[in-house]
């Protein structure tokens, strides 16, 4: 497997509070990757880490290295606006601006001027398209972003990054304020979406990461503690803690 | 005691609401003590034309005109310096001993007596900076007078905008500078114009910091440069009332009504504008 992240023995730490401890793991390109692991293990952290979103905190540090693309993002030269622009987010809370869905869509496009205003109509269409809102929204691009029910919501918040051209998209419980259907109805593009993008998801749901994943990673207290195939982790667990987690010992 | 939370209910409403109604009952009466007195002296003339025969025939005319250059030229110094300090303070400044202490200077500042930021002006402005009695040393004293309104409402309205937009905006790519140009502003602008209606209000209003720096007691003519002395509402309403003897009392209302009706159509504009703007964006 080709990695497109490579994390080599990572830390970081809030203030003096060690939250990632020498993490090491590889994110296979064009597949699933999710992390699973009890509440305040570290897994947001460590997406964050991976398009430095935690440079937004205060008093954050960090050893060790974090490679996408073959570029160490905690470099001093790394450009985090070319960073994030390679490595997109969608976030827990579907969090459209209270803008149009046309402008949601068109947001990065018109700020990076990354293409004409002759070109924005077929930029809308191929992402609504490519997140399934096309059919449903086509007639109603100049409505409020905030008018849509939350999953069309989190699929317009996904749909928004595409014209940025991520080769990531990172998700941090894409789904924890959506109800089961829709759930099921986000599992199901992220499924078209691998095609092209590289996925890594949070998720405290292992019923989801075992549906939607190539491989899992399981974190506690700040360790990696397991990372593997999904397949292997769910069947044949290596460690006695993945396994204990898994069979609903603690969690 | 009595146990009936119906009446409780009921006796908590009336005294909240007879607390509203004495609130605004004054301001009803001032209104409605002004249009009476004042509606009778009111004519395209006294609008329109230069005061005469030492204020006491002709019109208001370059008192109208002074104030709302006085007006004009408070928001081109005041509007610009406040909202990019405001910026500064909420956006970059690191949150240390220095940062603190110039907000809380910021806030004392808007408590300082309008009559000391005329004086300060007077030895700025009119003496050091040599800039006269003018409307330049007028409008910049209104604007010094203005920011920690300015300031203030601007750093309130930037913080309400939810931390979560700026944290898209970021993570799509989009530098610090360009979230808050694209993302924040346009978010903080009705918040903003908040800020304008009052320094609007304040400097067309205040009598003290013209005193020394622009107003003039009696120039039947217009201003013709920012190096000119100018009439103002507020001090020649000041003048024909203390200063001037036998002025009709008419003629003393209409003035206050005319300053009042200049200060509420500009507070009028900037609500319509506002609220066009909120109906654009809202969360
Ligand atoms: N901004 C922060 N400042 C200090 N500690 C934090 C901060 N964010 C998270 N933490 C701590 O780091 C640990 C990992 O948090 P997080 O990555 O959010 O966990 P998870 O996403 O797995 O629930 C938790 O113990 C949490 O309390
Ligand atoms: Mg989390």
């Amino acid at each position: 497997m080709s990695a497109i992240i490579q994390t080599r023995n990572f830390n970081l730490f809030y203030g003096t509070f060690h939250a990632l401890k020498d993490v090491n793991i590889d994110i296979p390109k064009n597949m699933i990757t999710s992390m699973i692991g009890p509440s305040g293990c570290g897994k947001s952290t460590l997406l964050r880490a991976y398009n430095r979103m935690n440079d937004l905190l205060e008093d954050v540090s960090v050893n060790g290295e974090v490679i996408v693309d073959g570029k160490n993002v905690n470099d001093p030269g790394m450009d985090l606006v070319e960073l994030r622009k390679k490595v997109g987010m969608v976030f827990q809370r579907p969090n459209p601006f209270p803008l149009s869905v046309a402008e949601n869509v068109l947001f990065s496009v018109k700020i990076h001027r990354s293409a004409a205003p002759k070109e924005y109509g077929d930029i809308i269409e191929k992402s609504l398209k490519a997140v399934d809102l096309w059919d449903g929204l086509k007639d109603k691009l100049n409505t409020s972003a905030l008018n849509l029910s939350l999953e069309q919501q989190q699929r317009l918040c996904i749909a928004r990054l595409l014209p940025v051209k991520p080769d990531i998209l990172l998700m941090d419980e894409p789904c924890s304020a959506l109800d089961p259907i829709a759930t099921g109805h986000i599992e199901e593009l992220m499924h078209h979406l691998k095609a092209n993008y590289t996925i890594v998801i949070v998720t405290h749901n292992m019923q989801q990461a075992a549906r939607v994943s190539d491989y899992t990673a399981y974190l506690y207290l700040g360790n990696l503690i397991e990372y593997d195939l999904t397949k292997k982790i769910f069947t044949v667990p290596k460690d006695r803690r993945t396994e204990d987690y898994l069979s609903g010992k603690f969690g | 005691m009595i146990k009936n939370p119906y009446f409780r209910e009921r006796i908590a409403f009336t005294l909240l609401f007879i607390a509203t109604a004495i609130v605004v009952l004054p301001v009803i009466c001032i209104l409605f003590f002004i249009v009476k007195e004042g509606w009778h002296a009111i004519s395209w003339e006294f609008l329109s034309q230069m005061p005469r025969k030492g204020m006491r025939e002709g019109g208001i005319f370059p008192a109208i005109v002074g104030t709302l250059y006085l007006v004009f030229g408070t928001l081109v110094f005041a509007l610009p310096l406040g909202i990019l300090s405001a910026i500064y303070l909420s956006e970059y400044a690191k949150d240390n001993f220095l940062t603190r202490m110039v907000k809380l200077a910021i806030i004392n500042l808007a408590g300082v007596p309008s009559v000391v930021y005329g004086l300060f002006g007077l030895g700025i402005f009119v003496v050091f900076l040599k800039f006269g009695s003018s409307l330049l040393a007028g409008s910049m004293t209104l604007a010094i007078m203005v920011l920690p309104i300015i300031i203030t409402t601007t750093r309130e309205a930037l913080d309400s905008v939810p931390q979560s937009f700026r944290q898209v905006s970021y993570s799509l790519g989009v530098s610090k500078w360009d979230t808050i140009r694209h993302v924040v502003l346009p978010h903080a602008l009705p918040g903003i114009l908040t800020g304008m209606i009052l320094a609007v209000s304040r400097a067309a209003g205040e009598t003290a910091p013209i005193l020394f720096t622009v107003a003039a007691f009696y120039l039947p003519r217009l201003p013709k440069s920012i190096f000119d002395q100018a009439m103002a509402l507020p001090y020649h309403l000041y003048v024909i009332s203390t200063q001037v003897p036998n002025i009709k009392l008419e003629v003393r209302y209409g003035t206050a009504l005319v300053l009042l009706m200049i200060v509420l159509s500009l507070n009028l504009i900037a609500i319509i504008v506002r609220a066009h703007f909120r109906k654009k964006r809202k969360w």
